[in-house]
């Protein structure tokens, strides 16, 4: 019987190793050696729809082992949508013999991931590197960690808006011109391609907990900075609480998925539906409107997903404010960064690869092809860069009303639980009023009493 | 618990009586063989245990402040996690999930196919067996991937249900848990029924004999001669799919990612989440040290009600 019992433990502890060796080894490896024979590996993400970074670091890689005798750099791209990106990342960084050198980051997780000690400050090689001054203080602000310090240097950043594919539309009967006023006008154009375009899905807002920050950012922040006063989520350094422009949002994703407005709940669930709607839904006509980021069609000039004449199929316009109040329009602006691991052995090293990576030509090329709005004034100014994708001039001027995320530590974790919300509403197993209660709850444990105030 | 485990036997069934000293030294150098076995155990069964118990009782972050400086919180993961919906909702779920795909499915079909299989022709009981034991041969997550698309909206199923006329129906969407629990019984039920047939040709052959001459019946032989002889097998097989179904994860988490929702947001799945999407590992662990428990309260049930050791 003994014998049985603790077979039964064992089987079961088996579970449990996996996650108790998770527990993170601190203390950054002080031993700096930047001369000799050295490797770097190189952490970032690649996807079937996002091949881009991977494209570049291939480029970059030779021309830097060349310059750097002595130096491989081993590219390690990681093969997963974001969510699971950011939990292999952190993985990676929790032991000092995976922790890689140089980090693909969102800008969301700098705060959070530099709390952890996984990123190194690199203020003293950023202010000895010639070509800083290069880049716009929004890009240098983007990454700064809660101690004020340096721990990355922007790749781009983007904004977020409507796609719509024109061909639809006008079998529906709709403008080519199209700009929704407010979110009526968005429901009202969906209804009506369902009326009158059958087989197509009117309307995607990310909805699914395994798409991650993209259900968050590309939906509901842009449906919730744009209610109300526009604060969205976090005012001054409190949280908001009991926002009816939380529940209003919700309410949206409510009238989407419950009028089946939407794509059917295995699609809009599924992990892999971003890069669904970029490479197959938009491209094969079979998404009539889109909320999304201003990447696309980074996808659709070259690449594996190439979509000749997309230019002529998608229009784009401007995602309204809830009634149109306020500024009128609304979008969200992140990016990512390149950072230099805390563990790294050769942080000079590590940093050179990393402003290689980001020289103006490197820097020229990432933001055209991955459809980036480029955040080094040189790129910014450059003919190349302004006549290469015919969307460029719409979403720079998104930046006019963009907004930023919380720049908080809490973020990532708060972010979860909205996605959470989200898709219990979408899914129908909770009410837009008892998912946004339950949200407050979470909030309030997360960052505390302290942190939150009702809104007024 | 191992040292116990592996001690105790020794010395039991003899017929000499050693003096009461020299038993004690006896009994100490025939399990020194076993010593290192015992570390073993205790490095990597014992000590990865306790360290998860202490793990849950920190709250350890994958990332913030939290996973840097982690702070021991004594019991707190494990009240919030008793006053929490979400986590009854998921041991509700686990427990429907083990019975109907542990319990019942893959040890009844099991059972059902190992004694078919025993009369059947022998050609017949090769392929059959041969095709049953390659969804068990097949890597977790390749036999996750089948699974996910043979249900999926476009999948197999539905393709097949096509030629009959039958809708489109969102299997892992209208139906997660009855999904999964197919899926597992499709992967486990192999283990079962090569445990009953192990179990069913030791059974001899002569008893049976006998009580089909006193007249039993085929259901009466099966029931009142046959299941009670492999009483013991039946039991350790029981605990085994048990525990394997109670740690089953990446089927679940490949098939439904725990959704829609919460639909199929098992124990495993739920620690998933709370460890690596809300990056609480702390809490995450408690849910995983839950599932011990849960485990152990399933073996202690079968071992009081199968009784394995008596003969």
């Amino acid at each position: 019987m003994r014998v049985r019992t603790g077979l039964a433990l064992g089987t079961v502890g088996a579970l449990v190793v996996t996650l108790a060796a998770c527990s993170s080894d601190d203390g950054g490896s002080k031993d700096a050696q930047d001369t000799g024979t050295r490797t770097i590996t190189v952490a970032y993400q690649k996807t079937s729809a996002f091949h881009q970074l991977d494209d570049l670091l291939q480029k970059v890689k030779p021309e830097f082992e060349k310059a750097n005798p002595g130096v491989t750099v081993k590219l390690e791209p990681i093969e997963a949508e974001e969510d699971q990106y950011y939990t292999k990342l952190a993985l990676m960084n929790g032991s000092k013999s995976t922790a890689p050198d140089v980090i693909y980051e969102d800008t969301f997780q700098v705060m959070s991931d530099a709390a952890a000690g996984y990123l190194l400050p690199i203020d003293d090689y950023v202010s000895k590197w010639s070509d800083w001054s290069q880049f716009q203080d929004a890009a240098k602000q983007a990454g700064l960690g809660v101690d004020g310090k340096t721990y990355g240097v922007s790749m781009g950043t983007d904004t977020r808006g409507i796609y719509f594919n024109k061909q639809i539309f006008a079998k529906a009967g709709l403008p080519a011109d199209w700009q929704p006023k407010s979110w009526d006008d968005i429901l009202a154009a969906a209804r009506t391609v369902k009326a009158k375009v059958p087989g197509v899905i009117p309307l995607n807002i990310y909805a699914g907990k395994a798409g991650g920050e993209q259900t968050t950012m590309q939906g509901f922040e842009m449906l919730d900075y744009g209610t109300g006063d526009g604060k969205g989520l976090h005012d001054g350094d409190k949280w908001i609480t009991g926002d009816k422009g939380f529940v209003d949002s919700l309410n949206f994703y409510k009238t989407v998925y419950g009028e089946k407005l939407g794509p059917s709940l295995d699609v809009a669930l599924d992990a892999s539906v971003g890069s669904k709607v970029s490479t197959e839904l938009f491209p094969k006509g079979k998404l009539a409107i889109g909320i999304d980021g201003s990447w696309q069609p980074g996808g659709w000039i070259a690449g594996d997903n190439k979509w000749p004449g997309w230019e002529k199929t998608m229009g784009y316009a401007a995602m309204p404010t809830q009634d149109g109040s306020g500024a009128g329009t609304t979008s969200m602006s992140g990016g990512w960064l390149l950072s230099v691991g805390a563990h790294t052995k050769h942080p000079q090293t590590a940093f050179d690869f990393v402003a290689d990576a980001l020289n103006k030509d490197n820097s020229l090329t990432y933001d055209t092809t991955n459809s980036q709005i480029a955040v080094r004034k040189d790129v910014a100014a450059d003919p190349k860069y302004l006549s290469y994708n015919p969307s460029f001039k719409f979403f720079s001027g998104l930046v006019a009303t963009t907004h930023f995320r919380p720049a908080t530590p809490d973020y990532s974790q708060i972010s979860s639980n909205i996605q959470v919300a989200v898709e219990s509403v979408a899914t129908g197993q909770a009410s837009p009023e008892d998912a946004a209660k339950k949200y407050d709850e979470e909030l309030e444990k997360i960052v505390g009493k302290d942190a939150v105030s009702a809104a007024g | 618990m191992a040292t116990e485990t592996l001690v105790a036997p020794t010395g039991r069934g003899r017929t000499q009586r050693p003096r009461p000293g020299s038993r004690r030294l006896r009994a100490l150098t025939r399990s020194t063989p076993l010593a290192p076995a015992i570390v073993l155990l205790g490095v990597f069964l014992l000590g990865p245990i306790l360290w998860a118990l202490y793990g849950s009782m920190t709250n350890t972050g994958l990332t913030g402040y939290r996973a840097a400086k982690p702070e021991f919180v004594g019991l707190d993961n494990y009240t919030q996690l008793l006053s929490d919906g979400d986590f009854w909702k998921s041991a509700w779920l686990t427990v429907v999930f083990v019975f109907a795909s542990a319990v019942i499915g893959q040890n009844v079909l099991g059972m059902a196919l190992a004694v078919l299989l025993r009369i059947a022709p022998k050609g017949l009981a090769s392929a059959v067996s041969t095709l049953v034991v390659v969804a068990w041969v097949m890597p977790e997550i390749v036999a996750a991937f089948a699974l996910y698309a043979f249900f999926s909206t476009d999948g197999t199923l539905n393709a097949f249900l096509g030629w009959f006329g039958l809708g489109k129906t969102t299997w892992l969407i209208t139906f997660p848990l009855l999904s999964v629990i197919l899926a597992n019984i499709w992967r486990g039920t192999a283990f079962s029924m090569m445990v009953y047939r192990a179990a069913l040709s030791e059974v001899p052959a002569e008893i049976d004999e006998a009580a089909q001459i006193d007249g039993a019946t085929g259901w009466q032989r099966f029931s009142r001669i046959t299941l009670p002889m492999i009483r013991r097998s039946i039991s350790t097989n029981l605990m085994l799919t048990t525990l394997q179904t109670l740690a089953v994860f990446t089927l679940i988490w490949v098939m439904t990612g725990g959704g829609p929702g919460t639909a199929s947001s098992t124990l495993p799945v739920l620690a998933y989440q709370e460890a690596f999407k809300f990056s609480q590992v702390g809490y995450g662990t408690a849910i995983a040290t839950v599932t011990i428990l849960v485990g152990a309260v399933f073996s202690v049930i079968y071992i009081k009600v199968l009784k394995p050791e008596v003969d």
